[in-house]
């Protein structure tokens, strides 16, 4: 890794977006995850509190952070449904965020209103982590799946990536586009038409010169020696025909056919949860990245409480 | 009939010539301008440049800041800036898009924290070619024309 990553520092610095972040950032939560997860740092989090504000319901994410906070010995208090808080009594957003800073050291914020984490961060006074903004972003996701990438092939420049499924709607898939693309990688989206990557994101690709092609199906991309294929659901909901969903989410499945088509090393990462995009008998092979990849929330959010608290440096 | 091309000359102040017809209402309002002394503003003008005419604002005794005048780059890009002292033009503003536009550009995004939650208007210059700003909040990017400027 570069050497001035010892030179970035995210004392007391909010976790908004990717966007916000350079690649010296990203190789410090990375090298920060490795840390975490190879030794762990004990209780670092000790004395601190964490709160921990879903407007929106979010099993996994939540309970990945409040998992990560006891872990590190610190103590976290929320809510995981805006119905009991004093938004239903007509308070303002940014009053409630103000009025619970003052509780904790760490906000971790979901919520189904985009720019809603960014807001929070102006008024809280106290480093805020985005755990999910509507459509937008959910930076943590895509540091654990950079992670992922990095400790399964040791490297994170010029990967070979397929993300496959719902490229439209998924902000998973775009904010790991926009960071893979600032670590130089081959890019190939595989979707059905209607889902494919929205122009705006393939004009910020393009404008990079970084390469990338868009493939109907999976077994189109037999040649290209991809390193990842990065899976996603699709969407039930997005389709009004309930015909054309079952074709289009049957085409879409990734089996142990799939993985000889695409060569013995591909590896399949998910951000979960699954229906049927992949084949159950994928989950033994030395392929499936899916569960270590949702494993690593838990380092990963390990380290980036550890950074904005300074409890790890 | 021929007659007389003329808006009085001022002594100090601020004049924005060459703006498309009919956009100097809107630069007015859009900059919030007036209120403040003696205002003159002209439309319709002939102009070779301007097939349809151009506009003329003069702003008497106020020297618009910088970021007013990068303001006035986003609604007419043609438009000239001379900053007049003594008489004289003592400053040829070159106007470039800014980089933030606070306020006056709302954000298209219905689920923004812009349009939601009460946050400020906030956009941030992504791409000055194609004239698109990205706001702050929600991150998506919009192409600015004079048509979605709103005074605040």
């Amino acid at each position: 890794m570069e050497g001035t990553v010892q030179m970035v520092s995210f004392r007391d610095r909010s976790i908004l977006s990717i966007r916000d972040m350079s690649t010296d950032d990203l190789w410090k939560i990375v090298e920060t995850t490795g840390r975490v997860k190879s030794d762990d740092p004990g209780p670092f989090l000790k004395g601190r509190t964490v709160a921990a504000l879903f407007y929106e319901p979010s099993t996994r994410t939540r309970l990945s952070f409040e998992s990560a906070v006891l872990k590190s010995g610190g103590s976290t208090f929320g809510f995981a449904t805006p119905a009991a808080t004093s938004q239903s009594k007509g308070e303002t957003f940014s009053d409630s965020v103000i009025v619970v800073a003052g509780y904790a050291d760490v906000l971790v914020i979901r919520h189904p209103v985009e720019g809603a984490a960014r807001l929070a961060s102006e008024v809280a006074g106290i480093p805020v982590i985005n755990a999910g903004d509507g459509a937008n972003q959910h930076p943590t996701q895509t540091f654990l799946d950079l992670f992922t990438m990095y400790e399964s092939i040791g490297r994170l420049e010029n990967l070979k990536v397929g993300m496959m499924g719902d490229l439209k709607y998924g902000r998973t898939v775009h904010s790991l586009t926009h960071a893979l693309a600032m670590f130089g990688a081959d890019l190939t989206f595989i979707s059905p038409p209607s889902l494919e990557m929205p122009p705006h994101i393939l004009k910020e690709l393009e404008d990079d010169g970084i390469s990338f092609r868009k493939l109907a199906e999976p077994e189109d991309a037999a040649d290209l020696d991809l390193d990842f294929l990065y899976v996603t659901r699709i969407q039930k909901e997005r389709f009004g025909d309930p015909q054309e969903y079952k074709s289009v989410a049957h085409s879409y499945m990734v089996d142990k056919g799939t993985i000889e088509t695409l060569g013995a090393d591909v590896r399949i990462m998910h951000p979960l949860p699954r229906v049927d995009e992949i084949s159950v008998e994928v989950d033994p092979l030395p392929n499936a990245l899916y569960f270590v990849q949702a494993h690593n929330g838990i380092p990963t959010r390990r380290a980036l409480l550890g950074l904005v608290t300074g409890g790890l440096e | 009939m021929d007659r007389a091309y003329k808006v009085y000359a001022i002594e100090n102040g601020t004049v924005i010539d060459h703006i498309p017809t009919p956009l100097a209402l809107k630069v007015v309002r859009i900059l919030g301008l007036g209120g403040d002394g003696i205002m003159t503003i002209g439309i319709g003008f002939r102009s070779l440049r301007h097939p349809g005419g151009k506009d003329v604002v003069k702003v008497e005794n106020r020297e618009l800041s910088p970021y007013e005048t990068d303001m006035i780059a986003l609604i007419a890009p043609e438009a000239t800036i001379n900053i007049i002292k003594d008489g004289t033009v003592f400053e040829k503003r070159k106007n470039s898009l800014p980089n933030e536009v606070l306020d006056v550009l709302s954000c298209p995004n219905p689920n923004c924290a812009t349009n939601k939650l009460g946050a400020r208007r906030h956009f941030n210059l992504d791409d000055a070619d194609t004239v698109t700003y990205r706001c702050r909040y929600c991150e998506r990017a919009t192409t600015v024309n004079p048509d979605n400027l709103t005074a605040p």
